[in-house]
């Protein structure tokens, strides 16, 4: 029996062992064909393709945002190569999932280095973001992440660039925006602090509401795995007086607070950051509720304008969805990689640190007329993006612009 | 060499066969990688790979050695990970040598978790079987949750500590977030690479191979196998109950370490260090079979590996991981698959044999 187990565990490390070389030769080889899913590689290929690759959460809690971010860099993906592409290059994008874990990340970034990835689109939510940066750093590819907030994405590396608004960058506006409009001067926050995206834009709402003279009077948190009951947070910022409620988190938290609150009969006014979009939408709600609710966000389904309009058309004749505002990020950023390739003349023979390198010089000068950023969009060499927020209202079921 | 092979002791020999496994892994992998033999992918799972051999080893001197079940490991991994980091991010250009702050690390990590695992022994381990079980549990999402709600930043003026927010640690100016609540830790040096991963493989399997062919290690086993006749004759239970634990705490503790200093984001969510990660470990064990550290080594890197070649999958890679998961655990235990292989794979062997004698 001992010596049968013996070469049982001898013969499954061998298979596995095969199977393992098995697997690297063949990715080196079958790699670059059996990613055409994306491409019409019928036209233009004597020029070439650019690979693009995207990390996100395909599987798993986060999935809606990975898969929203591959749709809508799918969906820009289609319009360029129909264009005819980049510099006459097709574009050729591929997502790996990363479950939102930094580990898996990494994998998926060293899976997608060997399909011929020559710069990167993401990764989708911050620390994972934060991994795939230092390794991308460390190889000298592009990255522009569509939706990574955290400062730590972007801040210490030259060749990452962000498309979204920092976690910083949000909390600070939200806290000028409301003193600027002078909507309140008692405000509660209530946020998710075991969220890095939610206790990011806190921290620095916070410190910039200090400088602004407005006084937080209740900050009450929640972690993930209680989410669900918001009677304490919400009966501490009733006490205390508040005019206003912060709540820099996600819409489907959002809607059970607003709930909960209509049942104490608490009314203050609400107000929320990007991760609010899409609270129209949730099942079971009664959008009568989010009447009056502000949120400060760089892009909303319902805008009235052309482009945004074509964007949900196309999205939903698709994918047969919605887009929330991750789709519209990473549409906005494959269109960024796109200015920058023409204004940098990339071509098919570059290796990805030469392309790295232009793309860094190009970034600085495009000025790119996307759909979350109303006014185009430019960056600076710390790689954040310049670009106005929208301050949107609820009013009858829909958003209308508040400027 | 023949004869000294054959007058050797069984278990020697078998820890032999073990240790060339490991060397000759080791050996085969970085001829490849100077090469250039070697894909992307392959190589950042290196250093993984050595992290949950490490885990898989050290649960399995609790589960197959001390027989107690624990479901808290990953809390372990998790102290070690985060005191190594924050002793990492303080020390980055303080000591020159990237190599000895490393080292310092290492020993920093095994300690933190070592010192957690007495402190939760004491108390624990006066409870037996499910009991055990689930305060073990409960222990590694404290130790998450403690670690979500740390803040601690340093400035001119030394070190400030909150459980609020950042606002909270009232520093000056200039001062720097070392650990950022929920964001945890950012930018640890990448310290970890494969070598030192499989030095400290081989360490682990000295360590583990030589406590359990000593006095300790049989009246660990002792207590095991019947717990009232080791305290009949003498056996001071707890002591060897809480040296087999806080043991396997420290090697988790390790394996912590070269988590951190492998990735430049460190974060304390229910993926990583939560119950998930304890249970994959423990299937680690069982698959490999309980008390045989070999097999746990095996299956620590097959069932590493395995989510990550089925990539190709893509949708479907974690059914496929499942069904795998399944079909290998009813191979490798079920009494019919296990007479089934006595009887077709037997008579290979005895027919092996005839020949050779013929």
């Amino acid at each position: 029996m001992k010596k049968m187990k013996k070469f049982l565990s001898l013969a499954l490390a061998a298979a596995m062992t095969a199977g393992v070389f098995a697997g690297c030769g063949e990715e080196k080889t079958t790699g670059s064909d059996n990613s055409a899913q994306s491409s019409s590689s019928d036209s233009g290929s004597s020029e070439g393709t650019l690979k693009i690759g995207c990390m996100g959460p395909l599987t798993g809690d986060n999935a809606a945002y990975g898969e929203a971010v591959n749709n809508g860099a799918q969906l820009a993906v289609e319009e360029i190569n129909a264009e005819g592409g980049i510099n006459g290059m097709q574009v050729e994008f591929k997502c790996e999932d990363d479950e939102a874990d930094a580990e898996k990340a990494v994998n998926a970034y060293n899976s997608l280095k060997d399909w011929g990835m020559q710069m990167v689109m993401g990764a989708v939510t911050s620390g994972a973001c934060t991994a795939v940066s230092a390794e991308t750093a460390n190889d000298h590819m592009f990255q522009i992440t569509p939706s990574g907030t955290s400062m730590d994405c972007v801040a210490p590396y030259d060749n990452v660039f962000r498309l979204c608004f920092s976690d910083p960058a949000q909390g600070t506006k939200s806290a000028e925006y409301i003193a600027s409009k002078g909507l309140a001067t008692k405000i509660a926050v209530i946020y998710d602090s075991s969220d890095t995206y939610s206790s990011g834009i806190y921290q620095s709402f916070a410190a910039e509401a200090k400088n602004q003279g407005l006084e937080i009077v209740a900050a009450e948190a929640f972690t993930a795995d209680n989410k669900t009951d918001f009677s304490v947070q919400l009966q501490k910022a009733k006490d205390s007086g508040a005019e206003l409620v912060f709540l820099p988190i996600y819409y489907q938290q959002a809607s059970a607070i607003l709930q909960q609150a209509d049942k104490m009969g608490f009314a203050p006014q609400w107000f929320g950051c990007d991760g609010m979009d899409g609270i129209l939408g949730v099942d079971g709600f009664d959008t009568s509720l989010a009447e009056g609710l502000m949120l400060l966000t760089p892009f909303a389904t319902d805008a009235s304008d052309e482009k945004t309009q074509n964007f949900n058309k196309a999205y939903e004749e698709e994918f047969g969805i919605e887009p929330i505002q991750f789709a519209a990020d990473a549409y906005d950023a494959i269109y960024a990689i796109k200015l920058a390739a023409e204004d940098a003349g990339l071509t098919a023979d570059m290796d990805p640190s030469e392309m790295c390198d232009k793309m860094m010089e190009s970034m600085l000068n495009i000025n790119l007329d996307g759909l979350t950023g109303v006014d185009g969009i430019t960056w600076d060499a710390s790689g954040e993006p310049n670009k106005a927020p929208k301050g949107v209202k609820i009013e009858n079921g829909a958003y209308v612009s508040m400027d | 060499m023949n004869v000294m092979w054959k007058k050797m002791k069984k278990t020697t020999k078998s820890n032999m066969i073990t240790f060339g496994m490991v060397i000759l892994a080791y050996a085969v992998i970085q001829a490849m990688v100077m090469t250039g033999n070697i894909s992307s992918l392959f190589k950042g799972l290196l250093v993984p790979v050595c992290t949950y051999v490490i885990l898989a080893i050290s649960l399995n001197l609790v589960v197959g050695i001390l027989g107690e079940l624990s479901l808290g490991h990953a809390g372990f991994m998790c102290v070690g990970a985060f005191a190594s980091a924050f002793f990492s991010k303080c020390m980055q250009g303080v000591i020159a040598s990237d190599g000895l702050r490393f080292f310092l690390a290492l020993l920093i990590g095994a300690a933190a978790a070592g010192i957690f695992g007495i402190l939760i022994g004491i108390p624990v381990l006066r409870l037996k079987g499910d009991y055990l079980a689930i305060v073990t549990l409960a222990f590694g999402e404290i130790i998450k949750n403690v670690i979500n709600v740390m803040f601690i930043g340093k400035d001119a003026n030394g070190f400030h500590f909150s459980t609020k927010d950042v606002i909270s640690l009232n520093m000056e100016p200039d001062g720097v977030v070392l650990v950022n609540g929920p964001q945890g830790i950012t930018g640890t040096p990448k310290d970890s690479t494969f070598t030192i991963g499989v030095i400290l493989i081989l360490i682990t399997l000295i360590i583990i191979i030589n406590l359990v062919n000593s006095r300790s290690g049989r009246a660990i086993m002792a207590i095991r196998d019947n717990r009232i006749a080791a305290e009949s004759i003498g056996i001071n239970i707890t002591k060897y109950k809480l040296m087999a634990f806080s043991i396997s705490a420290a090697m988790a503790g390790c394996a912590g370490v070269l988590y951190a200093h492998n990735l430049s984001s460190l974060t304390a969510t229910p993926k990583n260090f939560g119950y998930n990660m304890s249970i994959m470990i423990l299937v680690f064990v069982v698959l490999g079979g309980i008390g045989n550290i070999r097999g746990s080594i095996i299956a620590a890197v097959i069932l590493t590996l395995l989510p990550e070649l089925l990539r190709g999958l893509s949708d479907y890679r974690m059914l496929i991981y499942a069904i795998v998961l399944i079909v290998m655990m009813l191979f490798n235990w079920a009494p019919k698959a296990i007479e089934w292989r006595e009887k077709y794979l037997g008579r290979l062997k005895h027919r092996k044999k005839t020949t050779k004698e013929a």
